[in-house]
């Protein structure tokens, strides 16, 4: 078990001990279709540890009950175990404040909240959203629905060949009608890293906001709100090694005061008459109804796990394995890279020639290898890309490079089967 | 590395790298377009009627080998045949791949069409496999559009309790 206790700033080990992280995550241990499980769809979601089972199975064994309501014992445990969850999500993307951290079911459930409760308040007729051109659905399609029902103007900021956004292209489509820069920090389907950090400095400038779909980037990256100086920053739990149903949204306090609340019901209140409803204070404003209670508590879990690990020798690993696969997969013939930015996560996808993503994955799933394919819920990125879809293998820190020449491997086994 | 073989067989093969009938069919009186929103496949299934009789069937569109070489044997098996013809030869055909229809024991239709079956040991790919007889049907009845998603799920019960 690792100690959740050591700390971040110890020296880093040389070598990041793959064998002993893996033994931490029981789903890897596993055959399918008679081979060792290959699981390289992280992106999509990824694996449990242990520790985050055992978190959610104790409270679900002894401390289950409803949250803020009871004055009773267990409904005590469970606040306390919830609310320390946010606690440890505040530490975790160095927010100021605990109740700056609002609890979603995920990134998707983030952004909307932020549509409904930012955008909707204001954004008017003729108003502009910026967005990017790698976006995934859940970051273009709550904007469009708003645009809609606003008379607003959604603008694109383009990419290039490689899939790096183009900066001075984006400065350019900022104006005093912008209200809202929406993107991602990391692209789910070509890897991408945005600069987040430049891209908030510069929509700053002009006073507009900026939402970060930190889907893909909170598992990789160090996240600090503070020092992106983002506004919003949206994660999933189930793509940083938390249950699914657990996730949070970021929202600078001056922004979620000012917001409307998103869904409304119990919880969200201060005061209920028929004739009027004032609302609770952060972050119950945002939380209507009973919560994802063991999730999040499993998504703290989560949190002192990867607190307690060496990140930066993970993040070291996780690039080496990038590199090393980059290099084997490219070098067949027939196989191309869809994603060749500079600076990027351990997303590798790909197409093949004459051989469409979906047999590429099915033959790859008969050798024990999970990888996703499809467009990746980025059905722009396909069409800017000029394929039909890709196939995306995706790492985490528990992969090997046994597990990248499996994949080299069956990959020459489609060209096989298809020549 | 059984069941893959039998997915992937050399007829199957052959269908995707050449397609039957994989063309606009300019004087088409029915036209309807099938899309697996899941996996982004989409296809135009193009129908000239005779009558009662399908004179004429083709397609067009993108998608894996396994949709692409079901709707290129669909054109070829149905071409010539009554509507009532196509309509059984659609649910046997669905019935096998969702393993409903047992195609060496209960007496049907299907002949070549029996390459197929391997699809039902893969129930994420049975969309694949059906999506253009779902927008052949789609036609026939003169809907212009048709999307997997509509169709309730393809899976067995047998997978339902699993």
């Amino acid at each position: 078990m690792i100690a959740t206790e050591k700390m971040i700033n110890e020296p880093a080990p040389a070598t990041w001990d793959v064998a002993r992280i893996r033994e931490e995550f029981p789903v890897l241990g596993q055959t399918v279709n008679g081979r060792p499980l290959v699981y390289l769809d992280n992106a999509a979601s990824s694996q449990v540890p242990r520790v985050v089972i055992e978190r959610g199975s104790r409270y679900l064994q002894e401390e289950h009950s409803n949250i803020h309501r009871g004055v009773h014992y267990l409904s005590q445990r469970a606040t306390t175990a919830y609310e320390g969850a946010r606690e440890k999500v505040r530490r975790f993307i160095n927010a100021r404040e605990a109740k700056e951290c609002i609890f979603v079911r995920g990134c998707t459930e983030g952004i909307n909240l932020v549509m409904h409760g930012y955008g909707r308040k204001f954004v008017g007729a003729g108003d502009e959203i910026v967005i990017s051109a790698m976006e995934h659905h859940a970051n273009i399609v709550p904007w469009q629905m708003l645009c809609e029902e606003k008379g607003a103007r959604l603008r694109v900021i383009p990419m290039n060949d490689a899939g790096e956004l183009l900066l001075d292209e984006y400065e350019a489509l900022l104006n005093e009608r912008t209200k809202l820069v929406a993107v991602m920090h990391v692209s789910n389907a070509l890897g991408t890293i945005n600069p987040i950090k430049e891209i908030a400095a510069r929509a700053h400038k002009q006073g507009i906001p900026v939402l970060v779909d930190g889907a893909q980037g909170a598992p990789h990256l160090r996240i600090d709100v503070q020092d992106l100086d983002c506004d919003f920053y949206c994660i999933s739990g189930h793509k940083m090694f938390a249950p699914t149903g657990s996730g949070v949204v970021y929202g600078k306090a001056e922004w979620l005061e000012q917001m409307n609340p998103f869904l409304g019901g119990g919880d969200m209140i201060r005061t209920v008459t028929f004739e009027k409803t004032t609302y609770a204070g952060l972050p119950n404003k945002f939380e209507a109804g009973t919560p994802a209670i063991a999730s999040q508590i499993g998504l703290g879990a989560a949190i002192d796990f990867l607190n307690g690990i060496d990140r930066e020798a993970a993040h070291a690993y996780e690039q080496e394995l990038l590199a090393y696969a980059t290099e084997k997969l490219s070098a067949i013939e027939g196989v191309r890279l869809i994603g060749t930015a500079r600076e990027k996560t351990g997303v590798l996808a790909f197409v093949i020639d004459e051989v469409h993503p979906h047999d590429v994955g099915t033959i790859l799933d008969q050798e024990g290898i999970a990888i996703r394919a499809g467009h990746h819920c980025a059905q722009p990125v396909m069409k800017r890309f000029n394929v039909p879809a890709t196939a995306r293998a995706s790492f985490a820190f528990y992969n090997t490079k046994e597990e990248a020449d499996a994949l080299v491997g069956a990959v020459q086994k489609v060209i096989e089967v298809f020549s | 590395m059984t069941e893959l073989s039998e997915l992937y067989q050399q007829v199957i093969l052959d269908h995707n790298k050449k397609p039957r009938n994989f063309h606009k069919l300019e004087d088409a009186d029915r036209v309807s377009e099938g899309y697996n929103p899941l996996c982004g496949d989409q296809l135009t299934v193009y129908v000239q009627l005779d009558g009662d009789v399908i004179r004429d069937v083709s397609f067009e569109g993108s998608g894996c080998a396994i949709s692409k070489a079901a709707a290129s044997m669909m054109t070829q098996s149905v071409k010539g045949k009554t509507r009532a013809e196509a309509e059984t030869l659609f649910k046997e055909f669905h019935g096998m791949v969702t393993g409903e229809l047992d195609e060496e024991g209960a007496p049907n239709n299907l002949g070549r069409l029996k390459i197929f079956a391997g699809v039902r040991e893969f129930p994420a790919r049975v969309k694949c496999a059906s999506l253009s007889w779902h927008t052949l049907n789609a036609a026939l009845v003169g809907e212009t559009v048709t999307t997997t998603e509509n169709l309730g799920p393809d899976i067995t019960s047998e997978q339902v309790s699993a």
